[in-house]
């Protein structure tokens, strides 16, 4: 491990090699919208919201895994970038049917919160309306293909915390759909423990809690921290945050 | 504008009317609007027609069927700013939760499955518009100036939004103030 | 498909197509006749590994996958890689539309490939090799099958090949029809069992690849050329070519030419010798285009002819990607095209990242408008601006070169897009222009 200077929006800033530029630029403060990057869980990279421009690079990279250089010179905020991420956001509201006034999670909403804080008021392409299921097999949960943005928060932190491994993704492309068990009902599954750490830090109300009416859902999204923190707990007796994943903004409710 | 009125009009396509609630809602923020606008078109109106030389139009609802189509291109000849007002206009929102279902489905499930006659279906039935084969934000069918979302974008949203189309205000940067739901 | 015969020396150079055609690929003994494992038994008694890529790298390689990445510094990075296990991958998954080239080689060569595994192999210290074979090439299987069987049971592969202490073994691992296994990191990904989705670079193959190892990933087309580089020399393969695309390229060469097929040619060849002399003319009419490098390469129009095909000219706007040309006369639709190339990145592309997954499902949503006479001018400045933004914000090279032939079209055809946009007409009589559901209601296609 060694230190590494780069500049982030012409502040100097450090961090150690093996670093990407998205925690980089986190622990100096500099925010840069993310929807699948999630903290205690291994890098996706396929939201492409945390796109950043880096000199020397004629296209923009994502910032969640791109390691940080010697001398980089990152800029998080520019015309462009702002277009492009409007653009992403664009996109995924238009894949599958996002209503968020009658949604559950309407007021604590990821990508609600993203789409505001990019600029983004209109979707410029057609809409695709997909005629997609909601898997209400759960005694607890609900599944809702409807706002399900595939961005694999739920697979991975059933694999990598849970251990349980009760969430795949099947089909390819736009058919691409999140399934448990290799494509059983969710409530059938026998490996899912129940646990609802896929709910909680599901973006979206793509999972929800059975009864929750609109806007009624709110997360939990600080307790994965708080069990990874907790872990190093008894060592450095810190009491873990809460707010490490606050919406990007704060929504009315 | 000294002296001489702002002609504002509003419209109702394929929404619920609770924008215009909400906009009934801006209270004594209404006076101060009617000192500089005059209201040449609306719900709230009794006009028929959609006039000439409006200067700016605010629009409640989807496209969702013919009449509405007519009418939103009708508004936009006939404006010189239109705004879509409120989710259903910009996103198409729950007037468009029908889209994924074909509209002789549609019509089938509501009106033959349930009391009721199938409504007459012919493009030219005065009293019944066909329906769209899909509900559009308006957006999609013409040109749009400005968006206010929100369902229903509450007083303060439209008042920041009215105030930066007549008054010539920035447009609020607020996140707060854009999002949708 | 067929090549060329006789070879015709006055604009062929057979080097990875050598043996195509002349010998009996179910026969290691007609392979050995044919100076087959030569170089890999030269290789053995010298013991020098880095005289391969000394050779590789003199001799100027360049990834015959699309990119062209210099093949030396590849085996470079692999060789130095400090490991205990590393793996050699063949790339063998050719999925780019009307490329035909790494087919014909393991249908009519397969043991060139295994002795190229076998020499990358030892040259980068591996001892495993696997060729990731596309899932429909039935018969390149069964001839590679039986290749691998033979050269195990003459001592070519498996443990202490031909008594010189290396051990190596070769694996045929067959997809299951994605075109986004073709991808090195998916391909790896597919290997390991897992969904074929493409991973984050860096780490690089050459430093994290299979199973977390060094990995050295090649073209089949990449591949067959050491062997023979590695028998006559650098200079040999330098003779032809430019300086900075040496030897030669198999080109796959389709549409509207009276002859098809595939050939070999000296990299630096300009796309009007190949219509003319390889291809025998164009069929049907005008030459109206070609569309060069498979659904993921670009356009070239007919101003372009005389430019030289190689890795560098790509600069001038000329992709050579897999090699393949399509060629279009005058009777063919860029929009249709368009079109259809978009359809092929909507059902390949795996679903990962938001703008490949929803953008070329959009994207093809619009381009059908236009073929259908609905769409607008507004549509048209959408496909533009969310085709240039696909390409810069996708993942990986799947949804970067997804726009490329619609981004080329409006560069070179822009007028035959706005016909269908604005005045709902077809120039070249192609698209059918028809009313769709939205037909009742014509004065729909002509709002926005
Ligand atoms: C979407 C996609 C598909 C690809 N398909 C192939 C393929 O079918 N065969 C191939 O050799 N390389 C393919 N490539 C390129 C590989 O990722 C890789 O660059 C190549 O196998 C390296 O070998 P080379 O250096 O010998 O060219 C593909 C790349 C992308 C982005
Ligand atoms: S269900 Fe939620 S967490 Fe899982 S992929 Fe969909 S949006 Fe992401
Ligand atoms: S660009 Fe994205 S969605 Fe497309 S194939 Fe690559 S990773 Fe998958």
């Amino acid at each position: 491990m060694s230190t590494i200077l780069l500049t982030i929006d012409d502040r100097k800033v450090h961090g150690e090699s093996g670093e990407t530029i998205l925690s980089v630029a986190r622990q100096h403060g500099i925010p840069i919208p993310t929807l699948c990057q999630l903290q205690g869980a291994s890098t996706f990279g396929g939201c492409r919201l945390c796109l950043v421009e880096v000199e020397g690079i004629a296209h923009p990279v994502s910032a969640c895994n791109t390691p940080i250089k010697a001398g980089q010179r990152v800029t998080t905020q520019s015309p462009a970038l702002r277009a492009d991420r409007q653009m992403v956001l664009e996109l995924l509201f238009a894949e599958r049917n996002h209503y968020c006034a009658v949604c559950v999670q309407n007021g604590d909403c990821e990508l609600q919160s993203a789409a505001a804080q990019a600029g983004m008021d209109h979707v410029r392409c057609p809409y695709l309306s997909p005629s997609l299921p909601v898997d209400a097999s759960h005694a607890q949960y609900v599944l809702d293909h409807n706002r399900c943005i595939l961005c694999m928060r739920c697979v991975r932190v059933c694999a990598e915390v849970e251990g349980a491994h009760t969430w795949q993704m099947a089909g390819r492309g736009i058919e691409a759909r999140l399934v448990a068990d290799n494509g059983v009902p969710w409530g059938e599954s026998t490996t899912c423990t129940s646990c609802g750490k896929c709910v909680h830090l599901c973006p979206t109300g793509a999972l929800y809690r059975k009864g929750a009416s609109v806007a009624e859902m709110q997360k939990k999204r600080g307790f994965l921290l708080r069990i990874l923190e907790g872990r190093e707990l008894g060592r450095t007796g810190e009491e873990p945050t809460d707010d490490f994943l606050v919406p990007t903004v704060e929504i009315r409710s | 504008m000294s002296g001489q009125k702002l002609r504002l009009a509003t419209a109702w396509l394929g929404g619920c009317s609770g924008c215009h609630m909400s906009f009934l809602d801006l209270d004594e923020r209404l006076v101060e609007l009617a000192e500089v606008a005059e209201l040449v078109y609306s719900p709230i109106a009794d006009v028929k027609e959609f006039p000439e030389a409006v200067d700016i139009t605010l629009v409640e609802g989807a496209v969702a069927n013919v009449d509405h189509l007519e009418l939103a291109q009708q508004i936009r000849e006939r404006s010189r700013i239109v705004a879509s007002f409120g989710d259903c206009a910009v996103t198409g929102n729950v007037t468009s939760l029908r889209n994924r279902i074909p509209v002789p489905d549609l019509l089938n499930q509501v009106y033959q499955g349930g009391p009721g006659a199938i409504p007459r279906q012919s493009p030219d039935d005065p009293i019944m518009p066909a329906l769209l084969p899909t509900v559009l934000p308006l957006h999609q069918v013409i040109e749009v100036d400005a968006f206010v979302p929100g369902c229903p974008p509450d007083p303060d949203r439209i008042w920041a939004a009215v105030r930066a189309l007549i008054f010539g205000e920035a447009a609020p940067h607020d996140p707060h103030l854009r999002t949708f739901g | 498909m067929s090549t060329l015969q006789p070879e015709n020396p006055s604009i062929e150079r057979r080097i990875a197509l050598q043996r195509v055609g002349r010998i009996d690929p179910e026969s290691i003994d007609d392979y050995l006749a044919e100076e087959g494992f030569v170089a890999l038994r030269q290789l053995l008694q010298s013991a020098n590994p880095d005289s391969v890529i000394e050779a590789v790298t003199t001799a100027g390689v360049r990834g015959h996958g699309g990119a062209g990445f210099p093949t030396g510094r590849k085996w470079y990075f692999v060789a130095k890689a400090d490991a205990p296990v590393k793996y050699v991958v063949c790339n063998a998954d050719e999925s780019e539309p009307g490329t035909l080239k790494d087919r014909l080689i393991m249908e009519g060569d397969p043991f060139s490939l295994i002795e190229a595994m076998i020499i990358a192999g030892f040259t980068v210290g591996a001892t495993t090799g696997f060729i990731y074979l596309r899932g429909e090439y039935n018969l390149a299987r069964h001839r590679l099958e039986n290749a691998i069987r033979q050269a195990e049971a003459a001592g070519f592969l498996g443990r202490d090949i031909l008594g010189s202490g290396i051990d190596f073994s070769l694996h045929l691992h067959s997809g299951a029809g994605a075109y986004i296994c073709g991808e090195e990191t998916a391909l790896i990904s597919s290997l390991e069992g897992y969904r074929g989705e493409p991973r984050s670079k860096p780490p690089y193959p050459t430093q994290s690849g299979l199973w977390g190892r060094p990995t050295l990933v090649n073209n089949v087309e990449t591949l067959v050329r050491i062997p023979p580089i590695l028998r006559h020399g650098a200079a040999w393969y330098r003779a032809s070519g430019t300086a900075g695309s040496p030897g030669t390229q198999i080109v796959t060469l389709l549409g509207d030419v009276n002859w098809r097929g595939v050939v070999e040619v000296p990299f630096g060849i300009s796309t009007r010798r190949l219509i003319d002399d390889v291809g025998q003319g164009v069929k049907g009419g005008a030459l109206k285009l070609v569309q060069s490098g498979g659904s993921s390469g670009g356009i070239i129009p007919p101003e372009w002819l005389d430019l030289p095909l190689d890795f560098d000219s790509g600069r001038a706007g000329v992709v050579l990607g897999s090699g393949a040309l399509l060629v279009c006369n005058a009777h063919r639709c860029v929009v249709d095209l368009t079109t259809v190339v978009m359809a092929f990145f909507r059902a390949e592309s795996c679903g990962k990242c938001v703008p490949c997954r929803v953008g070329t499902v959009e994207l093809h949503t619009l381009l059908q408008r236009l073929t259908e006479g609905r769409g607008t001018l507004r549509d048209l400045s959408l496909l533009e601006t969310m085709g240039a933004m696909v390409k810069r914000t996708s993942f990986c090279g799947l949804g970067i070169t997804a726009p490329n032939v619609l981004l080329d079209g409006l560069r070179h055809f822009r007028d035959e897009y706005i016909a269908h946009a604005r005045d709902h007409r077809c120039p070249a009589a192609v698209c059918a222009m028809q009313d769709s559901a939205w037909g009742e209601l014509p004065h729909l296609a002509t709002v926005g």
